[in-house]
């Protein structure tokens, strides 16, 4: 049982907060959601939206068409309309005073509603609208409004008595509003209520800090500034440091050197930034330095869509080093996943001896979601010190493993120079070909030799009709998979975790006779489609579903297309 | 300060040199800075392992490998970056970082300015050829402007030489030296000085690149000592080093500024902070 509601309005207008008071609601309800931010770039009195479904089960993407949208005001309401499909029987409440509906907003079979939400907020003093929206959705949700009392007394309590008391009037009297149908959702708690609340970039951030991450350098860029305030002041608490540095150049090159110091390191960016970090990636490559980089993907090329996501690094992140450079590159598969595939890049990097980079998105990384408290998996990825190295220590030494041991600074008798010059097995800088391809050996072998276990990537199902997916496009191919098996379809899903190094052995096993095959992906150019075309053995020629942030996929397009091809 | 051209007894400067032969050309004033360098760390017997030294791209930049210390050789002009990282995460070692004036002040350019402004605890060498050695001969931000011997500006760079003195002081450095590398004692003297400042240091070494600046080789008559103390006021440092023809050497400026380091508060754990996310 689910519904989906919008709440749109200027920025400044407090949809977001509206949202997020929703989604603690749900949670005081024992009901689960998720809340998809969407705004446009402007600081102050653009539009925001709040994009919620709300499930007595985890939800982990948006649903084809929404139930309810509540409008503040028209303004730049046509920039929305592609991402809040209405349908036959939606309602529409929307604020009187504004106008009537403007034409892009209205579809066939549309309710709408107009609500007088600036006058009922304006029965009290400072009164705001979102808080009466609040109320119109509580109540349209069959939600308890004393409930919805202390939580706005518990989130307001800083702001004064005086302004907890108004916002409770305000939801009263949205709540109470006699114009109102009869409730569109019945909310029956779930047997397994949530126990965490998170966003992505919160999860890369928490993922992070549970690997042992103790140093962060990073320059601020959307969306991946909310994860470095998260940061920030919960690592000085652990005995760590963020530096805010003067840009990416800096980011990546002081993780590096933290990260040589011992101190497992990391950095956030966007995709721009992650252009500008490229250089000091490979020098994390060439100087075996582990380092871990959070992109947090938004529409490129060049600045894009800032605001908005898009899986469109993938090309950048698997081949934008120079040189023959491996290195891991891994894509969490849902809100709550953020948190493992930090947690395992972080130990994979420090085993490794090699950078990581981790590719999430805007709708990951900015999403809100009640669920369920993630495992604690114990990772065993610990680097491998020199420990008493000797005088005749060898920093690259040639390993059967390829991973040499580390003498971290203040290690008696360890110094050596690191470098990205190719060298020898000490360290110092060769251009003969023999210590060339013996360090390009080792280098890719510890990667390519390496077991990754199961991680690798989650899959459901069986059949001969496969879906393959990765990074935020899991949620929506996951519950279009179970729509399909629910009537009576057979599918394979498979979401890949790790893209570099490719798990091309497992792929193909996983793949084992498979006659269709679907790709779902959100890029232009088909991105995820060519990878896979380089790096794995395709039993059959892929039908691909591709197309540029930043409208996500539904459930339902991706189950019309598997009906198609079975 | 004159006894600290003589290291103890104790500890020789060869302790602290690796057997790696340098690249570079006879004559490089690069070798005198190396020297002048384990000089200053015997002087100071600093435990080989508690010190690190990085660096960029060029030839100056090979500098670490020619230690037995901790060395990382980086990418080009992010050396400052490197040794920021390491000493916010390891505070208790000595960072020392290196490089030449294209290194530092073109490509790097932005990491110094920051660097002198974030004030960390860190001795920066910029081994100053006035020219791009390692590449061949290219004009770098503190050549002379009418300087033509490279055929990529062949009719000189048209463009005033920074300072680094100045661009030093004015970022917020609060330690700013200038040595010759044609006088290692002096050069001891102030890398010792700059090593035991707290606070962003930087030392800036003319040092001779006689493969493609061979008139450089005069500068040995050009260079004169300051006869004056370093001064903490910003103003007069300012007024010194703009009225000077850039060859004086010497301690410019040396102030207590607030450094930079990790804030230290109220520890908790991992767990603790999970509790947030219960709803
Ligand atoms: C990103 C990048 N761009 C260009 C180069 C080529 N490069 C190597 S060293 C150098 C200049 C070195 O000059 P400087 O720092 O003054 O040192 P010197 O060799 O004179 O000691 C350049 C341009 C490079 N290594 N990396
Ligand atoms: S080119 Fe110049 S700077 Fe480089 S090693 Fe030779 S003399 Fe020294």
């Amino acid at each position: 049982m689910h519904i989906s509601l919008a709440i749109t309005g200027a920025g400044g207008a407090g949809v977001i907060t509206a949202g997020q008071l929703l989604l603690d609601l749900l949670a005081a309800h024992g009901l689960y959601g998720l809340m998809r931010r969407s705004y446009g770039p402007q600081i102050r009195g653009g539009e925001a939206a709040s994009l919620l479904r709300v499930a007595d089960q985890p939800v982990y993407c948006l649903d084809d068409r929404f139930q309810l949208m509540i409008a503040l005001d028209w303004k730049n309401v046509d920039r929305f309309v592609d991402e809040i499909p209405l349908g036959a029987g939606s309602l529409l409440l929307h604020e009187e005073s504004a106008g009537p509906v403007p034409p892009e907003i209205q579809r066939e079979g549309v309710r709408a509603l107009p609500v007088p939400m600036k006058a009922l907020a304006a029965q009290e003093k400072g009164g705001r609208m979102n808080s009466v929206a609040l109320g119109l959705a509580a109540r349209l949700l069959n939600l308890q409004p004393e409930q919805a009392a202390a939580l706005l007394d518990k989130r307001l309590h800083r702001k004064g008595e005086e302004a907890v008391r108004v916002a409770q009037a305000n939801f009263e009297a949205g709540y109470h509003w006699e114009g109102l149908p009869e409730p569109v959702f019945s909310a029956t708690p779930a047997s397994t209520p949530p126990d965490w609340t998170l966003t992505g970039n919160e999860g890369c951030g928490l993922g992070a800090l549970r690997a042992g991450v103790r140093f962060v350098a990073a320059y601020p860029i959307t969306p991946a500034s909310d994860m470095l305030e998260w940061l920030s002041p919960r690592i000085e608490q652990l005995n760590g440091a963020l530096i805010q540095a003067e840009d990416e150049l800096a980011s990546i090159n002081m993780a590096i050197g933290a990260a040589w110091g011992g101190v497992p390191a990391m950095t956030a960016t966007s995709g721009p930034g992650l252009s500008l970090m490229l250089e000091g990636i490979g020098l994390a490559v060439a100087s075996e330095t582990p380092v871990v980089v959070v992109d947090v993907m938004r529409g490129g090329p060049s600045t894009g869509i800032p605001t908005k996501s898009e899986q469109a690094d993938l090309d950048q992140a698997l081949h934008g080093l120079h040189g023959d450079a491996p290195h891991l590159v891994l894509g969490p598969l849902d809100v709550p996943d953020c948190v493992l595939t930090t947690q395992w890049a972080v130990h994979l990097a420090e085993q490794l001896q090699a950078p990581a980079i981790v590719l999430s998105d805007q709708a990951m990384g900015q999403s809100r979601m009640l669920a369920r408290k993630p495992a604690e998996i114990q990772f065993i990825g610990q680097r491998k010190r020199a420990e008493s190295p000797g005088t005749d220590y060898q920093r690259y030494a040639i390993t059967a493993d390829g991973v040499s041991p580390m003498a971290i600074p203040g290690t008696p008798e360890g110094m050596y120079t690191a470098d990205g010059l190719e060298h020898e097995p000490g360290g110092k800088p060769s251009s003969a070909a023999l210590d060339h391809v013996m360090q390009l050996d080792k280098r890719a072998r510890k990667l390519e030799q390496h077991d990754f276990g199961d991680l690798w990537a989650e899959m459901a199902g069986e059949g001969e009709l496969a879906v393959l997916t990765w990074g935020s496009s899991t949620g929506a191919v996951r519950e279009a998979c179970e729509r399909f098996c629910r009537q009576g379809g057979r599918v394979r899903m498979i979401a890949l975790r790790l893209l570099l190094p490719a798990q091309t052995d497992k792929l193909a096993q996983a793949l084992a006779g498979v006659d269709h095959l679907l790709v779902v992906e959100q890029s232009h150019s088909r991105q995820f489609d060519r990878y896979l075309r380089a790096w794995h053995a395709l039993p059959v020629q892929p039908r691909v579903l591709a197309r540029p942030g930043p409208v996500p996929f539904t459930p339902g397009e991706i189950l019309t297309e598997l009906e198609s091809m079975s | 300060m004159s006894e600290h051209s003589q290291p103890k007894a104790a500890v020789k400067p060869a302790f602290y040199k690796s057997g790696i032969k340098p690249v570079w050309c006879p004559g490089c004033g690069h070798f005198a800075v190396l020297s002048a360098l384990t000089k200053a760390l015997a002087w100071l017997e600093l435990p080989r392992e508690q010190t690190a030294l990085l660096s960029g791209i060029g030839c100056s930049s090979r500098i670490p490998a020619y230690t037995d210390l901790y060395g990382f050789h980086g990418i080009h002009g992010r050396a400052l970056a490197l040794g920021t990282g390491l000493k916010a995460a390891r505070p208790e070692l000595t960072v020392l970082v290196a490089g030449g004036d294209g290194d530092g002040l073109s490509i790097g350019g932005n990491h110094f300015i920051h660097a002198c402004r974030r004030n960390m605890d860190l001795t920066y060498i910029l081994m100053d050829n006035q020219v791009y050695g390692m590449t061949k001969g290219q004009a770098s931000p503190t050549t002379d402007p009418n300087w033509d011997h490279s055929k990529l500006t062949p009719h000189g760079t048209h463009m005033q030489p920074f300072q680094p003195a100045a661009l030093a002081l004015a970022a917020g450095a609060s330690f700013i030296a200038r040595g010759f590398s044609g006088d290692p004692a002096g050069m001891t003297r102030l890398l010792v000085e700059a090593i035991q400042h707290p606070g962003f240091s930087v030392v800036q070494v003319l040092s001779p690149c006689p493969t493609f600046r061979p008139e450089q080789k005069g500068w040995k008559h050009s260079i004169h000592a300051w006869d004056w103390e370093a001064t903490d006021d910003a103003v007069e440092a300012a007024r010194r080093i703009h009225a000077d023809d850039g060859m004086h050497t010497g301690i410019i400026f040396r102030a207590e500024r607030p450094v930079w380091q990790p804030v230290r508060c109220q520890q908790t754990t991992v767990e603790a902070i999970e509790q947030e996310f219960v709803p």
